[in-house]
C-alpha cells in the first residue's frame, strides 16, 4: 500500500482539527459530569416531582439520537432563536454533554445503590447532612463502580465529537474529508491512508482517556487496605450507542 | 410467578435438566412468553422490514409553511407521511446491520477464544480498535476509502456493514461475557459427563449463556438504531436527510427536526423500555 | 405529660411508640424510660423489635405513632402554638445530634483511615479544625487501644479491632445517648472480650446514658443498671440484672435465658 505516513504539513491539519476535537470532548465531558451527578442523584430524591423530572430527562437523552439533536441545535435552534452567530464548538458541546448525561445519571445512580445501606445509616447516627453523606461517604465508595462505565462513555462520546464535523466544525474528521478533496498542483495520497490514519488517532486518544481512567481507579482502589470484588458489567452494555 | 408455562416433561430427566439445577426447568426463557414474545415480534418486524424494498426514498412535500407564523400544523401534518419513509429507511439499516452484527460477533467472539495467539491477540485488537474510533469515519472509510482498493459498496450497502461490523464488535464482548458467566463447574461436569463439544455447547452452554446475553443485545439493537441516522453522511436517505432536505428546500427547519425528534422518540423509547423489561425478567429469573 | 420539677428529665422517653413493617407489628405502643448516665440492656428473642427500638431513636426508622424525647425535646416533633407538629430535617437533626449508635456490622468507612474515621463529623458536623479533630481522634483511638492502628485501612483490622474504632467514631460526637446494636455479635469469640472492655470503660465513666441489645449475658449482669426483656412488640418485664436474670417472673424469660446461656 505504499507510504502509510503522511507529510508533516498533513499532519499539521490533522492535529489543528484534532485540537477541536479535544475541546468538544472536553466541553461536553464538563456538562456530562455535571448532568450526571445531578440527575443520578436527583434520581433517587425523595421527592416524587424531582425523581419524575430527572427521568424524563434520562429518558430523553438516552432515547434520542446525539446527531439528531446535534443537527436540531446547530440548524433550528440558531433560526428559531433569532441568533446572529453561533458558535459550533459550543453547540457541538452542549448536544453531546446532554447526551453523555443521560447515560451518565444511570451510571451514578447504580453506583450510589451499590454502597451498602450501613453506610448510609453510620452518616446519619453521625449527624453528617444529607449533601455531606453524598460528598464524604457514598460518591468516594461508588467512585470504584463510577469509573470504569464512565471511561467507556467518555470514549463513546470522543467517538461523537465526528459528529460536529457534520454541521461544519473543523474537527478532526472534518480535517480528514478536506485532505481528501484532490486540489491541482498536491499530490494526492490515497484515502486509505489518509483514513488508516485518522482510525488511528482516534485509537490512540481512546486508549489514553481508558489510560487516565485505569489510572484514576488504581488510585481509588489504592485507599481500601484490602480489595472487595466488584460486580462485573459486560463491558460497553451500559454506554453503547452513547454518543451516537 | 404465576406467568410461568408448567414443563410438560417435567420429572422426565432429559439432557437439559441434567445441566441445570432442579427448579430452573420450570423457567426456561425458551418456553417463556415473556421471553420469546419480543424475540418473536423483534423477529417478525425485522423479516418484515426486511421483505419491503425500500432503498432509496424520494422526499416530496406539496404544502409550504405559512411564513407568517412560528409553528405551522398544516404544514407538519403534511411532512408526517414522508417523516416516516425516512424512519424506515433508518429501520431497514438498523435491522440488517443489526443481523449482521451479530454473525460478526460471534465470528469475532470465537476468535478471541482461540488458543491459537495469533488468532486471539489481532481479534482483540480489532475489536478494541472498532470500539475506540467514531462510527462515522469508518462509514466514510467504507463509502470513500474502499473504492481505491476496488471494493465499492452502494451506500446502504455500507450503512449495513458499517453497523454491522462497528456493533458486532459490541455483540462479541456480549457473547463473551455471557458465556464467561457460566460457571467452570458446568464445563467440569459436562467433561465429566463425557459430553462432546457439540453437546456442551448446545445443551449446557448456550441455554445459560444465552440468558445472560440478550439484554444486552436487546441494549446493542437500540444503540444502532440511534447510530443509524449516521447514514446521512454518506446521502442514505433516512430523517436528518429528509430534515435537511425539506428545510433547506423551504428554509423552515423548526417543523421537520422536530418532526424527527418526535419520530425517532417513539421508536427508541419503547424499544428501550421493552429491553429493560426483558432485562429485569431475566436478572429476576437467575436469583 | 409535663414532668414534675423534682424528677430528672429522663435521658430517653418513649411514649406509645408504635412500628409496623406491613402487618408486621414490632413494636407495638411501647412506653420505656431511660434516666441520664443510666445502663439499660435490652433482651429478647430474635426478631421480638430489639433494634428497631434503638433505629427508631436513631431516626433510622420512623415511627408509626407515639413519640419520643431525648433529654426532654420531642425528637420527631416541634411546638406548633399549643400543639406539636411534625418536626422539620433541621429540628431532628439538632435533637439527634445527642445521640450516637453503633452498629453489628460496624459500619466504618472503607476509604478511610481509622482516624479519618473518627475525625469526620468531629469536622464536618462541629466545625472543629482539622489539627484538633486528628487530636481528639487520637486521644479517641488511644482510649480504645488503636493509637497504633490510626492511620490503618478498616479493611486492614480485625472484627474487633474495626468496632472499637466505631466506638471511638461515635464518641468522637460526644453524644448523651450511645446505642449499641449487639456490637459483638459478629466477631469471632475470641475478639469479644476486647469490645466489651472498652464498652466497659464506658459504662465505668458513668456519664453516657446506655442502651445494648446484647445476648452477652455476664456482661449485662456486670454493667447494667436494669435490664428489659423485650418480647413481641412490648416489655415483658423488667428490673434490675441479678432479679431479672436469676429470677425471672416470666416463663418466657426463663426459658429464652436457658436457651441464651446453654449456647
Ligand atoms: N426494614 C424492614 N422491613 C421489613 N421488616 C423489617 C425491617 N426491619 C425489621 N423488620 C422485621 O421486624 C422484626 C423485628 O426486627 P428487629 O428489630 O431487627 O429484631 P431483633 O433486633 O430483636 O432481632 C423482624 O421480624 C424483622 O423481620
Ligand atoms: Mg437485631
Amino acid at each position: 500500500m505504499g507510504e502509510l505516513i503522511l507529510s508533516p504539513l498533513r499532519y499539521e491539519r490533522l492535529l489543528e482539527g484534532l485540537s477541536v476535537t479535544l475541546q468538544v470532548l472536553g466541553l461536553a465531558f464538563a456538562l456530562g459530569i455535571v448532568l450526571s451527578l445531578v440527575f443520578g442523584v436527583a434520581r433517587l430524591s425523595e421527592r416524587r416531582w424531582v425523581r419524575g423530572i430527572a427521568l424524563v430527562y434520562v429518558e430523553f437523552s438516552r432515547g434520542i439520537s446525539s446527531i439528531i439533536l446535534l443537527f436540531f441545535m446547530a440548524i433550528a435552534i440558531p433560526i428559531l432563536l433569532g441568533l446572529e452567530q453561533r458558535s459550533l464548538l459550543v453547540l457541538g458541546g452542549v448536544a453531546l454533554g446532554l447526551n453523555m448525561g443521560g447515560y451518565g445519571a444511570e451510571i451514578i445512580r447504580g453506583a450510589i445503590l451499590s454502597v451498602p445501606k450501613g453506610q448510609t445509616e453510620a452518616s446519619i447516627s453521625l449527624n453528617l447532612t444529607d449533601a455531606q453523606r453524598l460528598r464524604y461517604v457514598i460518591l468516594p465508595q461508588a467512585m470504584r463502580v463510577i469509573l470504569p462505565p464512565m471511561g467507556n462513555l467518555t470514549i463513546e462520546i470522543l467517538k461523537g465529537t465526528a459528529l460536529v464535523s457534520l454541521v461544519g466544525l473543523a474537527d478532526l474528521t472534518l480535517a480528514l474529508r478536506k485532505l481528501d478533496v484532490p486540489q491541482p498542483g498536491v499530490e494526492r495520497v490515497p484515502t486509505m491512508v489518509l483514513f488508516a490514519n485518522v482510525l488511528v488517532i482516534y485509537f490512540v486518544v481512546a486508549q489514553v482517556i481508558n489510560g487516565l481512567f485505569r489510572l484514576a481507579e488504581r488510585r481509588t482502589e489504592r485507599s481500601y487496605g484490602t480489595r472487595a470484588p466488584i460486580e462485573p458489567v459486560p463491558d460497553g452494555v451500559e454506554t453503547a450507542g452513547a454518543g451516537g | 410467578m404465576s406467568d410461568t408455562l408448567q414443563d410438560p416433561t417435567d420429572g422426565t430427566v432429559d439432557a437439559d435438566d441434567a445441566a441445570l439445577p432442579p427448579g430452573v426447568g420450570e423457567s426456561r426463557w425458551w418456553r417463556r412468553p415473556d421471553v420469546m414474545m419480543p424475540l418473536t415480534i423483534v423477529t417478525i418486524l425485522g423479516v418484515a422490514l426486511a421483505m419491503t424494498g425500500v432503498e432509496q426514498v424520494h422526499f416530496r412535500v406539496d404544502v409550504s409553511p405559512d411564513g407568517s407564523t412560528v409553528w405551522d400544523w398544516t404544514f407538519f401534518w403534511a411532512l408526517v407521511p414522508e417523516m416516516l419513509k425516512g424512519l424506515l429507511v433508518l429501520a431497514r439499516a438498523t435491522v440488517f446491520g443489526f443481523a449482521v452484527a451479530l454473525v460478526v460477533g460471534l465470528v469475532l467472539a470465537l476468535g478471541r477464544r482461540s488458543k491459537h495467539r495469533v488468532v486471539s491477540w489481532p481479534t482483540a485488537g480489532f475489536v478494541e480498535f472498532v470500539r475506540s474510533t467514531p462510527l462515522l469515519v469508518q462509514l466514510y472509510f467504507l463509502f470513500y476509502a474502499l473504492p481505491d482498493a476496488g471494493i465499492r459498496l452502494g451506500r446502504m450497502q455500507a450503512l449495513v456493514i458499517g453497523l454491522g461490523i462497528h456493533y458486532g464488535a459490541y455483540c462479541s464482548e456480549a457473547y463473551r461475557a455471557g458465556i464467561n458467566s457460566v460457571p467452570e463447574g458446568q464445563w467440569e461436569a459436562a467433561t465429566a459427563m463425557n459430553l462432546g463439544p457439540t453437546t456442551t455447547w448446545t445443551r449446557v452452554i448456550l441455554p445459560q449463556a444465552i440468558p445472560n446475553v440478550l439484554p444486552a443485545l436487546g441494549n446493542f439493537l437500540v444503540a444502532a438504531f440511534k447510530d443509524a441516522p449516521l447514514g446521512y453522511a454518506i446521502t442514505v436517505t433516512e430523517v436528518l436527510f429528509f430534515a435537511t432536505t425539506i428545510s433547506g428546500r423551504l428554509f423552515r427547519p423548526q417543523e421537520p427536526f422536530i418532526l424527527i425528534g418526535i419520530g425517532f422518540l417513539l421508536v427508541s423509547l419503547p424499544a428501550a423500555w421493552l429491553v429493560r423489561r426483558l432485562e429485569a425478567r431475566l436478572a429476576y429469573d437467575r436469583i | 405529660m409535663p414532668t414534675t420539677a423534682s424528677e430528672p428529665i429522663p435521658a430517653v422517653r418513649m411514649r406509645k411508640v408504635s412500628k409496623a413493617f406491613g402487618d408486621n407489628v414490632v413494636l407495638n405502643e411501647l412506653d420505656l424510660d431511660v434516666a441520664p448516665g443510666e445502663r439499660v440492656v435490652i433482651i429478647g428473642p430474635s426478631g421480638s423489635g430489639k433494634t428497631t427500638i434503638l433505629r427508631v431513636c436513631m431516626t433510622l426508622e420512623r415511627p408509626d405513632a407515639g413519640t419520643i424525647d431525648i433529654n426532654g425535646e420531642s425528637l420527631y416533633h416541634e411546638p406548633d402554638g399549643d400543639g406539636l407538629k411534625p418536626a422539620r430535617e433541621k429540628h431532628i437533626r439538632q435533637v439527634r445530634s445527642r445521640v450516637g449508635m453503633v452498629f453489628q456490622h460496624f459500619n466504618l468507612f472503607p476509604h478511610m483511615s481509622a482516624l479519618e474515621n473518627v475525625a469526620l463529623a468531629p469536622i464536618k458536623v462541629h466545625g472543629m479544625p482539622k489539627d484538633e479533630a486528628y487530636e481528639l481522634g487520637r486521644q479517641l483511638l488511644d482510649k480504645v487501644g488503636l493509637r497504633a492502628h490510626a492511620n490503618h485501612a478498616p479493611g486492614q483490622l480485625s472484627g474487633g479491632q474495626k468496632q472499637r474504632v466505631a466506638i471511638a467514631r461515635s464518641l468522637a460526637t460526644d453524644p448523651d445517648v450511645m446505642l449499641f446494636d449487639e456490637v459483638t455479635s459478629a466477631l469471632d469469640p475470641e475478639l469479644v472480650g476486647e469490645v466489651l472492655g472498652v464498652l466497659r470503660d464506658i459504662a465505668e465513666e458513668g456519664t453516657t446514658t446506655m442502651m445494648l441489645v446484647t445476648h452477652e449475658m455476664g456482661f449485662a449482669k456486670e454493667v447494667a443498671d436494669r435490664v428489659v426483656m423485650f418480647d413481641h412488640g412490648r416489655i415483658l418485664e423488667e428490673g434490675p440484672p441479678d432479679q431479672l436474670l436469676h429470677e425471672p417472673a416470666h416463663d418466657r424469660t426463663r426459658s429464652f435465658l436457658r436457651a441464651v446461656l446453654a449456647h
